[in-house]
């Protein structure tokens, strides 16, 4: 169970070009294959993760691992999440004043950024997205209308993105 | 670049060790002043370790952000490791990385942990549900964001629209996505470049020296 966590955050690790919320798509098609989480189980992980300081992806790992295997599994997918770009800055790191320039890592850049892009947007429509079975209802409405609010909120006012998540969660007790 | 110090004597060996406690702590107290994660702790660190510690020049930073955005990863965690790396070799670069983990692993195990304990009340509930609202509104922030810099031209537009279509409705696991992404980038850019076509690979704007304040990726 704690290498399969661990070997399962190292891919997605290696991976995580533009970190963030570009991998959200690749953990979920993971956890929700090998039905360590549901869609709706992960989705509230991901509201969680997104409340505690620092990068997203890895706390979404740290969430994940906890709550399938407990402490160790969220140590271990920490672990897993971190690793890979551990050794590829090393690497890079080590090659810099070479790589500056390279033209190789430029365009592979170029196409990988869109794509990055495309999966971010793909994250967002699968969280605005109720389920196959289920129909429009007050939720799903009420959902979007409070993610409506704070993308305005977002775009016009520059808010916090916690205080935008405090904001949500108070809609969601008075709504729901 | 590690320095390239002697580290054999027992005297460098425990300045070695003091510098790697150093970074550890530096990096430890960086990470929960991060909300939101990624570049957000960029003018933070850039704060921390060349004004104050003089670790790296002024210069350094720009070359540092380019290096931290196009590895995979957070950003916040890879300008941890290159820093870490460039002041003690490797075993620098992990005890900065588990420094800058270690305060935001705590607190998520902390909110899972209430989160969990009060899961079944209907208010928490209720608010989780909320979030979800707001978890949209921040992905298509963080979309929109990384458009500006992702998408230059119609090849780029093409390739997010593609994505988006194929992980809708073909069930693809995304990894396969990312690998053809690299693979396809390399592809066109040499294509146009035999056609004698001019591309633009990147936004020049977006690594400048002083990055505006992001909080979304």
């Amino acid at each position: 169970m704690y290498w399969d966590l661990f070997m399962m955050f190292i891919r997605v690790g290696l991976v995580s070009f533009g970190g963030g919320y570009a991998v959200i798509p690749i953990i979920q098609h993971e956890v929700t294959e090998k039905g360590w989480l549901t869609s709706a189980e992960f989705q509230q992980t991901v509201a969680l993760a997104g409340m505690a300081p620092g990068s997203i992806a890895t706390n979404a790992a740290t969430l994940v691992g906890y709550r399938t295997a407990g402490y160790i599994g969220a140590a271990v997918s920490t672990a897993g999440m971190i690793l890979p770009s551990l050794v590829v800055i090393v690497v890079l790191s080590a090659l810099f004043y070479r790589l500056n320039d390279n033209s190789w890592l430029k365009s592979s850049l170029y196409g990988l950024r869109p794509v990055t892009t495309g999966l971010i947007i793909y994250a967002a429509i699968h969280f605005g997205y109720p389920g196959e079975n289920v129909g429009i209802n007050w939720v799903w409405i009420a959902t979007l209308l409070i993610g409506g609010v704070c993308l305005f909120l977002l775009f016009k006012y520059k808010l916090h993105p916690l205080l935008i998540l405090i904001a949500a969660g108070a809609a969601g007790i008075i709504l729901f | 670049m590690p320095d390239g110090k002697d580290k054999g004597g027992i005297k460098n060996l425990k300045e070695h060790f003091i510098l790697l406690i150093q970074l550890f702590w530096t990096f430890f107290c960086i990470g929960p002043s991060t909300f939101g994660g990624g570049y957000a702790m960029l003018p933070i660190i850039e704060r921390e370790v060349v004004n104050k510690k003089k670790w790296m020049q002024e210069d350094e930073i720009g070359e540092l952000i380019s290096l931290a955005g196009s590895a995979p990863g957070g950003v916040g965690v890879n300008a941890a490791a290159i820093i870490g790396h460039r002041k003690a070799g490797i075993a620098g670069a992990v005890s900065a990385v588990i420094g800058v983990t270690c305060p935001t692993f705590l607190i998520v195990i902390l909110i899972s942990a209430f989160a969990i304990l009060f899961r079944n009340y209907p208010k928490v509930e209720a608010a989780l549900k909320g979030m979800n609202g707001g978890i949209i509104a921040l992905i298509i922030m963080a979309a929109y964001r990384t458009a500006r810099y992702s998408i230059l031209d119609t090849t780029t537009a093409i390739t997010a629209i593609a994505t988006v279509a194929v992980l809708l409705f073909a069930g693809i696991h995304p990894l396969y996505l990312i690998v053809s992404g690299l693979i396809c980038g390399i592809a066109v850019i040499r294509i146009k470049k035999r056609l004698g076509l001019q591309v633009k690979m990147e936004k020049e704007a977006v690594t400048g020296n002083h990055p505006e304040l992001e909080y979304y990726i």
